[in-house]
């Protein structure tokens, strides 16, 4: 069994994003997806702090310190792009006018529920940013993380562990080791890594897994 | 003759009284007014609660407040970002107060203020540890959490330029916070790199009308 690396998931989740798209990036994990657009598709990535047609990093000696993204990173503008102030940045996240809001997660739940601004460490400090208006507001929630802990704990749960960022949010579950979509009828297994069974995928995962009748290998380039 | 130009830093923040709510507008130090910020230091006030999305970065704007151990509490929806140790270090040792608020709706309770709204429901924290204590409602079968309006005794902004009637325009992602904030408070005070002659700045595309803005000063 290969399971995917950080930037392969980035790569899988990207497949999915639609031509025409306006897109929310979440901080660490979900930016690298930009990098891993189809050729073609054209997207208008959302940032938080006022952008909309946010592009890649600078190039060297192109660096503007009065254009950064949600994660204070230097960033530049497409042609087509503009700015706006707060207030409009999270008009369009709470009023449902972004498409789809990656996220990264600590847990997510077999309902779709999800936690990703605090663990329930009492010295941590704690800080929410954009997390609960992008999870209640975007149109769809689609969440990328490592299938298991470091200590190969379940991060998929019965219901989350650590406190909510906002319930029965999350729509399609990207891992290391399956993309798995949050249904009605509980979690349905898309595709899962090659070398991995339902009952292997099931002992990394709290709740009940389905797989899906037509699911596929995932796999991904070398990226 | 309508002019907002003050002389100096000091003239800027001058009458701002200790334990004032203080808007300072900024995404990180993008943005933020910090020389402004800095001025309230020589005035002596203390207590000061400070509105931001941040709690200040290296040492200074915000975070020299805080070192000079005049901020009580700070309203934010991010305290942990880069540089953040002199807030981190006064919140460990308890010296400071902290009220965490999702980003849209800190940027959402500003603009109820500035509008003259009495509060507003939002389905975000709906559900979360940070509506803890807050009224709900369900609304067309969603749950929604009661906001208040968040009004500062004082703004603190920052644009590139201005006029002397107190219009201004920002410079790429540094608008950020600045255009809410400047609407928000009872006294609103501007640094700008350049003050313009009336009827420079292209009426199309001025973001804060000056009505909002009380004192411009250059920095």
């Amino acid at each position: 069994m290969q399971p995917l690396s950080r930037r392969q998931m980035a790569w899988r989740a990207a497949q999915d994003i639609e031509s025409g798209a306006v897109v929310n990036l979440g901080i660490g994990l979900p930016t690298l997806c930009a990098d891993y657009i189809p050729a073609g598709r054209e997207i208008i990535f959302h940032s938080e702090n006022g952008l909309l047609g946010m592009g890649p990093a600078p190039a060297k000696g192109r660096e503007d310190p009065d254009l950064i993204n949600a994660s204070k990173q230097l960033v530049t503008l497409v042609p087509g792009g503009c700015y706006f102030h707060h207030n409009d940045a999270f008009l369009m996240i709470r009023g449902g006018h972004i498409d789809l809001a990656m996220l990264g997660a600590l847990e997510v739940s077999e309902t779709g529920d999800l936690a990703n601004w605090i663990t329930n460490d009492p010295r941590a400090l704690p800080g929410v940013g954009g997390a609960m208006d992008l999870a209640a507001g975007a149109k769809e929630v689609r969440i990328l993380l490592e299938h298991t802990t470091k200590e190969g704990a379940p991060r998929i749960k019965k219901s989350c562990t650590y406190p909510l960022t906002a319930a029965q949010c999350v729509s399609r579950i990207y891992t290391n080791l399956a993309v798995i979509d949050v249904t009605k009828d509980g979690l349905v297994v898309r595709e899962m890594v090659d070398g991995l069974d339902l009952a292997q995928l099931q002992k990394l995962t709290e709740p009940k897994l389905s797989l899906a009748n037509d699911w596929k290998k995932l796999s991904a380039p070398a990226v | 003759m309508i002019d907002k130009r003050v002389k100096n830093l000091a003239a800027a923040v001058t009458g701002i009284k200790s334990g004032a709510t203080v808007l300072v507008a900024g995404f990180g130090s993008v943005g933020e007014p910090i020389e402004l910020t800095e001025a309230l230091i020589p005035l002596g006030v203390r207590d000061l609660t400070i509105v931001a999305n941040n709690a200040g970065t290296g040492e200074t704007g915000i975070a020299a407040l805080i070192l000079a151990g005049l901020v009580r509490k700070v309203i934010c929806s991010y305290p942990r970002t880069t540089n953040s140790h002199v807030f981190e270090a006064a919140y460990k040792a308890g010296k400071i107060e902290l009220e965490l608020v999702p980003q849209g709706t800190l940027s959402e309770r500003l603009r109820a203020a500035a509008a003259g709204i009495g509060g507003f429901y939002t389905p975000t924290a709906a559900g979360t540890k940070l509506a803890a204590g807050k009224e709900t409602k369900e609304i067309d079968g969603r749950m929604h959490v009661l906001e208040k309006p968040l009004k500062g005794d004082v703004a603190l902004i920052r644009g590139l330029k201005g006029d002397r009637w107190g219009n201004l325009v920002y410079r790429k992602s540094a608008r950020n916070f600045n255009p809410v904030m400047a609407s928000a408070a009872a006294l609103t005070v501007a640094q700008v790199l350049e003050v313009v002659e009336l009827g420079d700045l292209d009426p199309e595309t001025i973001v804060t009308p000056g009505i909002f803005v009380d004192r411009l000063v250059v920095v």
